[in-house]
């Protein structure tokens, strides 16, 4: 049974096409930059960088959910782990950062509980099953896993489960792309946006942005061919001089976004200030649970003190997460710093561009 | 994170779909979509379905991409 509508979109004959129009059409210097870090990892996976013209740079942005976790809510997940009667659940790459004196994973060989789930809905399972544990989820990532955590928040209200929080780290993309405007240092010709958190959030919601800036923008799927077409159409808007908010993504994304997903979302949260690795504060960037749910709220529930802390020493995570600097500028790339031995999260997340360069540019 | 191929829903049970990913059997929630059916085509984020197909819109931008890849070919000096 084929997978629908996936073939066309990995055809090497048309993504050939698509790379001789950007060629002839990409003769000036371009700097463009993706911001989802399943991107960044499906532009190493197919050689896109290879195929592109040499005027046109690829800059990974800030769309991969661990690296731009703030350095003292990694202390805080580590601080909560230690807690007795606590376990931790998360998605994967999460455990293997290192905070100030440990990582999740070290604490894990020290004994204590930390699991990973693939799903929200997992980690209540385990909240169902050990009744006498506090079980706690640490919320990272975007407008995507977002909406899948307010879900289980409001089903252990309804399941009347006691035992459930959720330490809320979220940040969201649209003011991002914003404060990468205004970075001194920065300088972006266009952005492909992301697939996912656009299939979320929709296409009204980069409109202020871009009424904001005028700056290209394309909406792109994970193929080969969907991240070739949104570098075309933004080549073409460039040359042109003719910024436009566009699609390349309609076979997922809608203009208004997946309505029932933003209604959990909103209803669960509410926006604040939040703290980006590297970056620091971006205001009204971040979620945090609404007060009518403060008893599934870890940030609430426990005493964590979350006191500020500095991003790990020589770590140039900030400078590639708004595209000033490449892993190879990081002194301390292959060095000190490889997936082995990682000193900042970009090294640690498969979807990381420390550990992509190193995945796929072998020296 | 992102899970980039489309998922087959199989079986519904009680907001839990069972999904069939290029082979693989996998469980998806369904609290995030509307009115979701066994056959529809899904994109799943995390273990939740986020975003049902639409056939008729998937076989457009399908044209539309042929078209934009031939046409400016015939243009090109
Ligand atoms: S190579 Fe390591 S230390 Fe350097 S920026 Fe990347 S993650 Fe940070």
């Amino acid at each position: 049974m084929p997978i629908k509508h996936l073939e066309e979109y990995r055809d090497p004959a048309i993504a050939r096409k698509i790379v001789e129009q950007i060629t002839f059409a990409g003769q000036k210097p371009i700097r463009l930059m993706e911001v989802c870090g399943t991107h960044t990892m499906s532009i190493f996976k197919h050689g896109i960088r290879g195929l592109l013209p040499e005027t046109i740079s690829l800059l990974s942005g800030q769309g991969c959910p661990v690296c731009v976790t703030a350095q003292n809510e990694i202390n805080s997940f580590i601080r909560l782990s230690r807690f007795d009667d606590v376990i931790i659940t998360t998605f994967g790459d999460l455990i293997k950062v290192p905070g100030a004196d440990s990582s999740l994973e070290k604490e894990r060989a020290d004994g204590r509980d930390i699991r990973i789930v693939y799903s929200t809905f997992d980690a209540l399972k385990v909240a169902q099953k050990n009744p006498l544990k506090k079980v706690v989820f640490l919320g990272v990532g975007f407008e995507t896993t977002a909406p899948t955590i307010a879900a289980s928040i409001r089903s252990a209200v309804e399941m009347k489960l006691d035992n459930y929080f959720v330490f809320c780290a979220h940040k969201l993309l649209p003011p991002a792309l914003a404060f990468l405007m205004e970075a001194k240092g920065t300088k972006i010709d266009g952005f492909i946006l992301p697939g996912h958190v656009s299939v979320i959030i929709g296409i009204k919601a980069y409109l202020p942005f871009f009424e904001h800036y005028q700056t290209p923008c394309v909406i792109a799927g994970f193929e080969p061919v969907d991240i070739l077409q949104a570098v075309n159409m933004l080549v073409v808007q460039i040359k042109t001089n003719q910024p436009k908010l566009s699609n390349a993504y309609q076979r997922a994304v809608t203009f208004n976004g997946n309505q029932k997903a933003q209604n959990i979302m909103n209803d669960v949260f509410e926006t604040t200030d939040a703290r980006w690795r590297g970056i620091g504060t971006i205001p009204q960037s971040g979620l945090k649970i609404r007060d009518e749910f403060a008893i599934c709220d870890a940030s609430k529930m426990f005493e964590i003190n979350m006191t500020a802390s500095s991003d790990p020493k020589g770590c140039a995570c900030g400078e590639i997460l708004t595209g000033q600097k490449i892993p190879t500028d990081c002194l301390l790339y292959r060095k000190a710093c490889t997936p082995e031995t990682p000193i900042g999260p970009c090294m640690v997340s498969s979807e990381g561009t420390c550990a992509a360069f190193y995945r796929y540019h072998p020296m | 994170m992102c899970l980039a191929i489309p998922s087959k829903i199989v079986k519904i049970e009680n907001h839990m779909a069972t999904i069939d990913v290029d082979g693989v059997k996998r469980e998806a929630s369904l609290l995030l979509l509307d009115e979701p059916k066994v056959g529809d085509y899904v994109i799943v984020h995390a273990g939740f379905a986020i975003h049902k197909i639409d056939e008729a819109d998937a076989l457009e931008s399908l044209k539309l991409l042929r078209e934009a890849v031939s046409i400016s070919f015939e243009k090109k000096p």
